[in-house]
């Protein structure tokens, strides 16, 4: 995170040496394009809070234990779908998953739908890209994490 | 001009708010926690963001258009998904902060399969997250899933590059 700040006020600085007029051009237009999504960044803040409570860790835990592989892989890449995690709290989760016993297969489709597909980001994608590139790039991604945990699978030797 | 779908969503604002508040009223439990999940994400959200956007404007008024279309172009070649995993290598803060990116990109020139791999790179190949993923998951896991996922984010974003391109499909212009 600090990184970002150093790196933010470095360009930011030498920008303003360079050329302030351009620089303060610069900060008008991050200004006007944050305003401009904030609306969608407060119905996902909102609907994240919602999701965040409804599914809590402890069930993620459960429904991803379960005996049968195929059903805790559809879980946890729903799961890993409709939440939202910044990967300091996903990681560490993950690896209590796995010492928990669940199978790498299962914490990989977990992990990677939950880096790679945005339902609760959809209303910010969709300002950007709009629905159709949207709903089409998602579909991918899901299909891409069920490949990465379905090979997972074999190379751990839990499949096959 | 306040629409019928703008009254619903604010008055959905206004509801949720008023839940929040009277859950700290009275104590109640459900919507407390659902206002604590709200103010984690709100600042997680805020510490990223106004940085974010700062440079992405800094992008905007510096970097040519010529440059981005040269290198990230219709005419560019193999190396420009090279280029788009560099360049999401060190975004931090997963898909939210990369939209605006890629858009930006995408105006400056890019072509729109570049757009998805840079997307597609900024959820699976950031650099701090792999680390952070294979000091938990190990670094077996991280390399495998490294080694699955690019090639399948380049190939599907090559796909959907072309059939956007064949629709003629167009992204507003902002």
């Amino acid at each position: 995170m600090y990184i970002l700040y150093i790196t933010t006020g470095l360009a930011l600085l030498i920008s303003f040496i360079a050329d302030s007029n351009k620089t303060i051009k610069a900060v008008l237009i991050a200004f006007e394009k944050l305003v401009k999504i904030l609306p969608a960044l407060l119905s996902m803040l909102i609907a994240i809070s919602i999701v965040l409570f409804l599914v809590p860790d402890t069930v993620i835990s459960s429904f991803l234990g379960s005996d049968n592989k195929f059903f805790s892989v559809f879980m946890a890449s729903f799961l890993g779908s409709i939440t939202l995690m910044p990967g300091p709290i996903a990681y560490p989760l993950c690896g209590i998953l796995l010492k928990q016993g669940v199978s790498y297969m299962v914490v990989s489709a977990f992990s990677t739908t939950l880096m790679m597909v945005g339902i609760l980001t959809y209303s910010i994608e969709k300002e950007y890209f709009g629905r159709k590139i949207t709903i089409l790039r998602n579909l991918l991604s899901f299909l891409i994490a069920l490949i990465v945990a379905f090979i997972m699978g074999v190379v751990f030797g839990e499949l096959l | 001009m306040m629409n019928q779908k703008n009254l619903i969503k604010i008055s959905a604002l206004f509801l949720y708010i008023f839940f929040i508040v009277l859950s700290f009223i009275f104590k109640f439990n459900m919507g407390k926690q659902i206002g604590y999940n709200f103010a984690g994400f709100f600042l997680h959200m805020f510490k990223l963001l106004p940085c974010v956007f700062i440079l992405i404007g800094l992008f905007d008024v510096w970097i040519k258009k010529e440059v981005i279309e040269k290198h990230l172009g219709k005419d560019s070649g193999v190396l420009s998904y090279l280029w788009a995993l560099l360049l999401a290598g060190p975004i931090a803060g997963g898909l939210l902060p990369a939209f605006p990116i890629a858009y930006s990109l995408f105006h400056k020139g890019a072509r729109l399969s570049i757009v998805f791999t840079f997307i597609g790179a900024a959820a699976v190949c950031r650099i701090p997250m792999t680390l952070f993923e294979a000091s938990f998951l190990g670094i077996k896991f991280s390399l495998i899933r490294l080694a699955i996922s690019i090639p399948l984010v380049i190939l599907s974003s090559i796909w959907l590059g072309n059939y956007l391109e064949k629709q003629d499909y167009q992204i507003m212009k902002g």
